[in-house]
Parts: structure tokens; sequence; C-alpha cells
């Protein structure tokens, strides 16, 4: 099988809440209708805007590494409900439904692999897991591969997809914000590179914490980044907020973003920086 | 001495109160009786309060959080050092009003201070822009902290915002990345910070100056990832059942301290902290006092290991 065939197939396996089965499929950005087919064949970004639909950390896998270079790390690592926080539903029940829906145990999948030929540690985040929020275990699981990292001497490629911090872990998870960003400046001062890519979207304590300390900075065209949402933002000022408020244009303009790369050009670019800084 | 504002909860109070003051009118008429009458009244008004404040709900506590007479960091500051000297800019973009930093002494020692700044009427809550910093405000706390560990001064923080603003400009300088910044240069600062949550502990907002050594809050202050009627609205899409979840968000100071998230709680009087100031500060003073020496003593390297260590603990998870 050649690679497109092969990301092909797994694109067909990750489900996407966000879009209807059948033949076709409604763009969210520009309203074109797509063929489900060529839309996978184009690594689900529309070919009239170039939106990038969301896609899954099994994806990822199969978008950015060396085929079967990609072990997991740190799987077994799990949320549970210390609070017994209730809401419309029990936070227990939110982990099950998302844990059985997704096939992972967090919200962030970490692993080792090789990117061209470049061994890195990476940490995938997946919105499908409570809208890949912010929680203990994602926390954890920042921490222990910033140490592997150190250990290992590699790289750190982080993908970011995140609503937020975990409203049912509460305080507890405000301060995975501290515990993340620690472990990212652990990593800087071992000198080691840590690449951020950020994905739709990537909101709240994510983005004021891991997913703003990058040495390098790309992100996926369109995608949403901030760190208060558009509602609130609107809500607080009272006006209309700017065409394209908050999207990866934006970030790059204002200078939070080094570069805009297509999912079709992230493996070579991703790769270009490692010979660049690590060679 | 102005009217003291009440809650909604002090309503009771409020009543009492009044029937005090109706008294007091009648006081030429009949002074034995009037006299024993507003005795009798006071000691009503005063088992009522006790009966209040001895079972404050969640809900309750983050309304004495927010209070409108509370102190707020300046007046600390005020009460608890001298030679304060306040210091402007982020030597970037601006100066934000909502975030104060400076230098001033405490006992003998001689610290950097930041914390949120609110207003205390109208005109001085809208420069404060209600404590809710810009990126520029997190950016000047930084300039500052790298100066105390210039400087070999420890870092005095005092957390009181309801969140991290939520403006077009604080977005288009980079908020997210100004608090993220703050987080990592924080875990990693080799001198004591000592962060007192005096307030209001509003999410990223708050732990964007919240990351030290020793992490103490007021008894009438929260501290959470999520204003409670915000995440009511995002979870419940009503603000209607806020004391529950406000409950269940484990946000009071106590609740903090059982899970190990928090060092030391600072008692405040019956009431809230409003009610006495000086001594709320003479308590603050004499804890952080306290707890410098030891962290003066420890160098800068094994400090960041401890802190790390420290933050490094926060969690719960199964394997
Ligand atoms: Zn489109």
């Amino acid at each position: 099988m050649s690679w497109l065939e092969t990301m092909k197939k797994s694109f067909h396996i990750g489900s996407r809440g966000e879009v209807p089965g059948g033949i076709w499929v409604k763009c969210e950005t520009c309203g074109a209708i797509l063929l489900r087919d060529r839309l996978i064949e184009n690594l689900w970004v529309c070919d009239k805007c170039e939106y990038h639909f969301r896609i899954t950390p099994n994806e990822y896998v199969e978008l950015l590494f060396d085929k079967n270079t990609f072990s997991e790390l740190f799987a077994s690592v799990k949320d549970i409900d210390f609070l017994r926080f209730v809401d419309t539903k029990k936070y227990y029940q939110r982990i099950k439904t998302a844990r059985s829906s997704t096939g992972f145990n967090s919200a962030i999948i970490t692993g080792t692999g090789k990117i061209d030929g470049h061994k890195v540690a990476s940490g995938m985040m997946d919105f499908r897991f409570i809208g890949g929020s912010l929680s203990s275990s994602v926390g954890e699981k920042i921490v222990r591969l910033a140490d592997y990292a150190i250990d290992k001497k590699l790289p750190v490629i982080m993908i970011t997809q995140s609503g937020g911090a975990r409203m049912q872990e509460s305080t507890t998870a405000l301060m995975q914000m501290a515990k993340a960003s620690a472990a990212i400046g652990l990593l800087a001062e071992a000198k080691l590179p840590y690449i951020v890519i950020l994905t739709n979207p990537t909101t709240g304590g994510v983005t004021a914490s891991f997913a703003m300390l990058g040495d390098i900075h790309f992100a996926e065209p369109k995608a949403l980044i901030g760190f208060a949402g558009p509602r609130v933002i609107k809500e607080a000022m009272k006006c209309e907020l700017p065409e394209g408020f908050q999207k990866s244009q934006f970030l790059l303009e204002h200078g939070y973003c080094d570069k805009i790369v297509s999912r079709h050009h992230m493996k070579t670019e991703v790769s270009k920086v490692l010979g660049l800084l690590m060679d | 001495m102005p009217e003291r504002y009440l809650l909604d909860f002090e309503e009771p109070m409020r009543r009492i109160r009044h029937q005090i003051r109706e008294m007091e009118d009648w006081s030429d008429r009949d002074p034995e009786y009037t006299k024993n009458e507003i005795k009798r009244l006071e000691d009503q008004e005063k088992r009522l309060s006790d009966e209040i404040y001895s079972n404050l709900t969640s809900w309750q506590r983050v309304q004495i959080a927010r209070h409108p007479q509370r102190p707020h960091t300046l007046d600390y500051i005020k009460k608890m050092t001298t030679d304060f000297i306040e210091l402007h800019g982020d030597r970037k973009t601006g100066d934000d009003p909502a975030m104060v930093a400076g230098f001033a002494k405490i006992g003998d020692i001689p610290v950097a201070v930041i914390g949120q700044q609110k207003g205390h009427d109208n005109e001085s809550r809208i420069k404060r822009n209600f404590g809710m910093p810009n990126p520029e405000g997190y950016r000047k706390a930084l300039r500052i902290m790298k100066l105390a560990e210039k400087f070999s001064r420890p870092v005095l923080s005092f957390v009181d915002t309801p969140g991290a603003f939520p403006g077009i400009e604080a977005e288009e300088h980079g908020q997210g990345e100004a608090i993220a910044r703050n987080l990592m240069e924080m875990s990693m600062l080799q001198t004591p910070i000592i962060v007192t949550i005096i307030g209001e502990g509003g999410s990223g907002g708050a732990l964007g100056i919240g990351v030290g050594d020793k992490i103490v809050m007021l008894e009438n202050s929260w501290y959470s990832v999520i204003a409670p009627e915000s995440c009511a609205m995002i979870l419940m899409r009503s603000t209607e059942k806020k004391d529950k979840l406000t409950e269940s968000l484990k946000l009071t100071a106590q609740d903090l301290k059982k899970l190990g998230l928090i060092d030391n709680i600072i008692k405040e009087p019956v009431g809230g902290a409003h009610n006495d100031p000086d001594l709320v500060a003479k308590r603050l003073k004499a804890d952080i006092l306290k707890i410098l020496p030891e962290l003066m003593k420890t160098s800068g390297t094994n400090l960041v290991k401890q802190r790390i260590h420290k933050f490094k603990a926060m969690g719960r998870w199964s394997e």
C-alpha cells in the first residue's frame, strides 16, 4: 500500500462527531458541499477554503510518523472522578463514554516515534475526549513525556486540540497548567526543541500554558486559537468581533505563530525544523 | 466609617439593625426601656451572625470574597509593608492598572510585591478593570519577578481577580502567551515566592501570578478553574443551580487545603476581612514572616526543585 492509501484507510477509521455520515459533507467554514471520499483523500482539508476538519491522534500518527515507528507511552494513565462531580451528567460517566468512543484513557496520547528518521517524543490531544480538556491525566502525561524526552535527549512535538481546563476537576485541573508549564520549563533548560502544532480549536487553559510555550509554533490553517472564547469576548466587549479574529492568520499577524502549515506539508516542515535544530 | 454593605444572606441582620435604629429614635421617651431593648436586639444580632457565619456555604464565601468593601492588594501592601515603591509598565506595550507591582519591606526584609488590583468605588473599579489584567499586567508582574530574582529578593504575590480580561486587544497582545510564560518562569524562578489568595482566584488569570513555594488563602477567598456561575452557565445552561455547583467545585480555602493544593489558611474576623482589615493584615504578615526565613535559607536551585516537585504532585489519576 502506498503512503496515501494507508492514510486513506486509517482516515476512514477515525470517528468524527462533527461530520455526519453519508457521501456528502458540508464544510463548516465556507459551507461548500464536498464529496466525502475526495475529502478523505485530501486529508480532511476543504478544497474550496482550505479549512482543516478536525482529525484524531490516530490520523496524526499516520500523517507525521514514519511507518510503524510510533509506539505509545504512559497509555495506562487514566482520569478518575475524584470530586464525584455532577453537572448534567456524572463525570465518571463522561469519562467512561469518552474512553469507549475514542479507545484512549486520556485526552492526550503520548509516545515516541520517528519523523523522517528523527527520533522524537510526542503528545497529541484528542478533542473527542471531553473536548480535549486538560485534566490530571493530561498534566501527568505531559510531565512524563517531558521527563522521558530529557532522559533520551529527544525533541518534543505537541499537537494541541482543546477547549481548555477540565471543569469537572476544578482547581486540580487549573494546577495542571502550572504542572505542564513547569515540565516545558525543564525541557527548555535541557535545550531540547519543543515544537507546538496548534489545531482547531486550542483555547483556554491549554493556550495559557503548554500550547503557547513552544520554541516553534506551527498552526493548521483557519484554526481557532485563543485564550478566552469568542462568545465570552463578544459578551464582555459588547461588540462584533473582527473578521478572522483568533484564527491562525490572526496569530501569525500578531506574532504568536511562526508559520501556518497545511496538513499536506506538516511532516516536511517539522522534519525540516528538526534537521535545522537537532542535527 | 461608611455604612456596611450587606450581602443577600445577611438580610435577617439588616432587619435587626433597622429595629435597633428605630429604637434609638425612641430613646428620649423611655431611656431605660430602649436601652434594654437595644441590648436585647444586639445580642440577637450577635447570635444570628454567629450562626450565619459558622455555617457558610461555598456560594456565600464566594460572595464575601467579592464584597465591595473587601480589602484589596494595595490595602494589604500599605498595612503590611513599609517603603513601598510602585513600578509601572511591562517595557513592551504599556502599563496595566489591574496589576500592581513594586518593591517594599515586610519587617526588615526587602521584597518584591505583585498583585491584581480592584477598585473601591465605581470610578476606580473601571480604572482597575475590575481586577481583570491584560497581557501587559502579567508581563509587568514578570518583569518585577525577574528583578526580584536578579537582586535576590523574595516575591509576595497577591491574587484577587475574577479572571484575565477577555478582550479583543488582550487576545491581540497574547493573553494566553503572557499567562503561559508566567507559569513557566515562576516555576523556574530562583527566589522564594509566597502566593496569597486574598479574594477571588479566578482561573488562569489568577494562576498567572499564582505559582509559588507556599500558597496561602484567606478564609473567605475562592480559587477555581472557573467562576461558579460561568461554570453553571456552561455545564447546566443556567445559573439556577449555582449553589450546588459551587459546592461541587471545591473552591473554598478549606476544600483546597484538604485537596492538598494550598498550604495555609488565614482566619478572617466574623463576617469577612472587610470587618477588620488591620487584623487580617496583621495575621497575614505574621504568617509570611514565619514562612520567609526558611525559604530564604534555601538555595535558588533547591527552591526550584522543590517548587516543581510540589506542582508535579498535584493531580489525581489512576493507572
Ligand atoms: Zn471550506
